[in-house]
């Protein structure tokens, strides 16, 4: 160690010594402390509701406790979680904690020693008496390194991240050179984690060796991707770890300012981000001469005004700069000429959190987990119908399989699985034949997917893969900047099509045009959200071509989703007659009872909502959808135009 | 507001910038979380002040999908129609608030209580389908997640008798 490095690591170490003696004073409690996940899933799962019947039981019950809001574990499934430590006992978790069970679990196990084994999710500690959470199936095969701070850790106490192994990286960066330091990135093999995978390393060394006297890191958490909220979680549950990674970066190319640029729909991520930076600051591990080191590094936190195609490189950095959000052609790539004509370093905030890692646990550990070309382990948010919806991490080179049905708990009520679509509007719809798969850049690739930003929706047996294609393309369509004329035309015409044949309006040869219009679209576009537009179309007509041909032919929808080709038809036999569920539930009155009390529909008044499907009991089971509408029995008509 | 009031407000908002043209999108947000939407003033102001053509703030301004141009109600009300709020019926979502609003998406009821506005995606797609009632005046915003047509009319009834407590309240204290 050279006399410079000195002053970095005794600084630090003072910081870190405070910081692990309060971590430790959490651990061995002289009171109850409650942590309480109120990151944005938990708020919409009503924790908030949950936080007040806690507050309220405490003051009742006069019982003394400290209360921590953490951020998101990515069990969203379970959502409100609250994980109690009383003395005495291990650490324990809690799931779907309403504000009836909240009262409860405070009353009987702070209150008392019951620790309410029916609402219990498992403790957090090995030990002899109650089951832990790791031996639930989604503990076996998670792997979890980025995430390995969510939901346990204060994100608004850096002390806390501090303790959990926080910073680290960058003391060992600051005492590398920054080639080193790229060095060791390349030597990981971290490619980006924004979606087209480049080698971090690379993108790093190209900045520090381009010409220029001023360089810029920008962090990009534009996660614009409808379906993905990977970034979301990890800038509410672990902000330091993305400021870490990007001081990192700035001192890797020989940067001293840097923008972080978060979508302006996650307000809360935006605040304990903001906060973060305050307290980095505010001991010293961001701006002038950082711990002593004569580094100097500013971050700026600059919020997007919704627009997808921000997500794009350019055009992220022209809406830094104040003007429309419209790529520009590459080359020159950022590296080389970026935020006013800098060069610049611009990766997604999960790469630069992967970077931190890397630097503090060293370059092998990270290169050992994953495949020979994809390394570390990737980030999937897993939603739509599957059982265990939320944030899970697993070591790339795990099948979409093991994924969707062993993490991820299969496809609930019993439902056949039909797609699964990977990486968002630019990706695309996988069905069950290449569901052994492994998640890696290239495999995904090959099969008409991309890895994407990590969105992963799980789609059974009732979604219809014509309409969700024409979703998609109304997406990127709304989205076009308008620059190149294939994306804002072309997209335009697929989306008409689309919509033809999803009213029953379409013709065998509109499936030819529209793969003919796609490949010409992928050709013709400037940036990636023209490229990739026509990717979850191309793949649902590659691998579900039957289904376009039925909507088509028989103005079918197999499915039963597309509102032009179905019918609600109460069977008469089925229907329990004295029971009113369904007419209560009708909210434009189409629901009428007939003769002999049977329900019946009046279909000219019917919006086809599907209230009364899932207002029906299920014993009876009586109302049906049909199609193709030319299939609806004859029915009595409705009083008023008997 | 009067017109004066409203420029001199703008130019308060306006003095705690830089007059760098990175400030612009910063500029209309702030804009925004004050007024609630841009008015024309305001894009006419911020040109001046950092020496741009009106027309190009109106060109940023229109090219991103935060910025209204229009007062929103005093409940604004966001359907998420992400992915996984598409495949769990957000568009059902979507029409039965229309239908109770008796309103379009992107439109105001006339007595300017609701709005109504379709978003990409809020990301908590775990809990969907997803919508979003932000009380306007207050500056408040809660989440609701897997959404139903019936929890709409919930939602709106909870508001009517909120409505009604306020004015009872009123007429016993008159």
């Amino acid at each position: 160690m050279t006399k410079s490095q000195i002053p970095i690591v005794k600084n630090f170490e003072m910081i870190r010594s405070q910081a692990e003696r309060e971590w430790q004073a959490l651990k061995i409690p002289e009171e109850p402390i409650i942590w309480i996940g109120t990151a944005t899933c938990g708020r919409a799962a009503g924790a908030l509701n949950t936080l007040q019947a806690i507050e309220e039981e405490l003051a009742k019950g006069n019982i003394k406790a400290k209360i921590i809001h953490v951020g998101c574990m990515g069990h969203c499934y379970a959502e409100p979680m609250v994980t109690v430590a009383k003395p005495g006992y291990p650490p324990v978790c809690y799931g779907h904690v309403t504000p009836g069970v909240a009262s409860s679990v405070i009353k009987n196990f702070l209150g008392g020693d019951d620790p309410c084994f029916e609402f219990l999710l498992g403790a957090l500690e090995e030990n002899p008496s109650i089951p832990t959470v790791f031996e639930l199936p989604r503990f076996k095969h998670e792997f979890r390194s980025l995430l390995r701070n969510c939901g346990y850790i204060n994100p608004e106490d850096i002390h806390q991240y501090i303790a959990n192994g926080g910073y680290r990286g960058l003391v060992k960066a600051l005492q590398l050179s920054p080639e080193q330091v790229i060095a060791e990135v390349k030597r990981s093999g971290l490619r980006g984690r924004g979606g087209a995978g480049f080698p971090t390393g690379r993108k790093w060394e190209l900045c520090r060796k381009a010409k220029g006297n001023i360089r810029c890191i920008v962090g990009n958490a534009d996660e614009g991707d409808p379906g993905a909220f990977m970034d979301r979680a990890i800038l509410e549950s672990d902000p330091h770890s993305v400021i870490e990674g990007m001081i990192i970066g700035g001192f890797a190319v020989g940067a001293h300012e840097g923008y972080i640029y978060v979508r302006a729909e996650y307000p809360l991520a935006v605040k304990r981000l903001r906060h973060a930076l305050g307290q980095a600051e505010e001991i010293g591990l961001l701006g002038n001469n950082i711990l002593s080191s004569g580094f100097d590094f500013h971050l700026e936190l600059m919020q997007g005004a919704s627009a997808f195609v921000c997500g794009e490189e350019t055009a992220l950095i022209a809406s830094i700069e104040g003007k429309r959000g419209m790529p520009t052609p590459r080359p020159p790539y950022p590296a080389i000429s970026g935020l006013f004509g800098q060069p610049t370093c611009i990766n997604n905030v999960k790469s630069f959190a992967s970077t931190s890692l890397i630097l503090s646990q060293g370059a092998k550990l990270y290169a050992d987990i994953g495949t020979k070309e994809s390394k570390g382990t990737a980030v999937f948010a897993l939603a739509g119908k599957v059982v265990n919806t939320g944030l899970v991490e697993v070591p790339m080179g795990t099948t979409l399989r093991e994924l969707i049905f062993d993490v991820g708990g299969g496809i609930p009520k019993k439902r056949g699985f039909k797609a699964v679509q990977i990486g968002g509007p630019s990706g695309g719809c996988l069905p069950e034949s290449k569901l052994n798969t492994p998640v890696d850049f290239a495999s995904l690739t090959e099969a008409g997917a991309m890895m994407g930003s990590g969105g992963m929706v799980v789609l059974d047996e009732d979604n219809c893969m014509v309409d969700t294609a024409r979703y998609f393309l109304e997406f990127t369509q709304k989205e076009s900047c308008g620059k190149c004329t294939f994306c804002r035309l072309g997209t335009k015409q697929m989306l008409d099509i689309l919509e033809d044949i999803c009213r029953g309006n379409g013709s065998l040869e509109d499936i030819d045009l529209l793969v003919e219009l796609g490949e010409d679209i992928k050709a013709g576009s400037l940036c990636n959200l023209g490229k990739t537009a026509p990717n979850p179309i191309l793949t649902t007509i590659r691998y579900f071509r039957e289904e376009y041909e039925a909507h088509i032919i028989e103005k079918r929808c197999p499915a039963l989703v597309c509102k032009e080709l179905i019918a609600y038809y109460i069977l008469p036999d089925k229907c329990e007659r004295s029971c009113d569920a369904c007419v209560g539930s009708c909210p434009t009155e189409a629901v009428f009872t007939g003769k002999k009390r049977i329900k019946v529909i009046d279909q000219s008044k019917c919006v086809k909502c599907g209230s009364c499907v899932d207002a029906c009991p299920p014993q009876y089971d009586a109302v049906v959808r049909i199609s193709p509408v030319s299939q609806l029995p004859p029915s009595e008509p409705p009083p008023d135009k008997a | 507001m009067k017109e004066e009031d409203l420029k001199l407000q703008i130019t308060g908002i306006l003095k705690s910038s830089g007059k760098e043209r990175k400030n612009l999108i910063p500029l209309l947000q702030e804009i925004q979380r004050e007024f609630g939407y841009i008015p024309p003033e305001a894009m006419e102001e911020i040109g001046k002040f950092l020496g741009i053509a009106e027309t190009t703030v109106y060109g940023v301004a229109t090219f991103y999908n935060q910025f209204r141009f229009t007062p929103p109600g005093r409940h604004h009300i966001k359907v998420c129609l992400g992915t996984a709020c598409h495949i769990k019926g957000g568009n059902i979502i979507l029409e039965a608030w229309e239908r109770k609003l008796n309103i379009k998406e992107g439109e105001v009821t006339p007595d300017r209580g609701f709005s109504l506005e379709r978003v990409a995606c809020v990301g908590c797609c775990a809990l969907a389908p997803v919508s979003m009632v932000e009380d306007t005046v207050e500056g408040k915003e809660t989440i609701e997640g897997t959404m139903m047509p019936t929890r709409v009319d919930g939602i709106l009834l909870s508001f009517e008798l909120e409505e009604k407590k306020k004015d009872k309240i009123k007429g016993e204290e008159e």
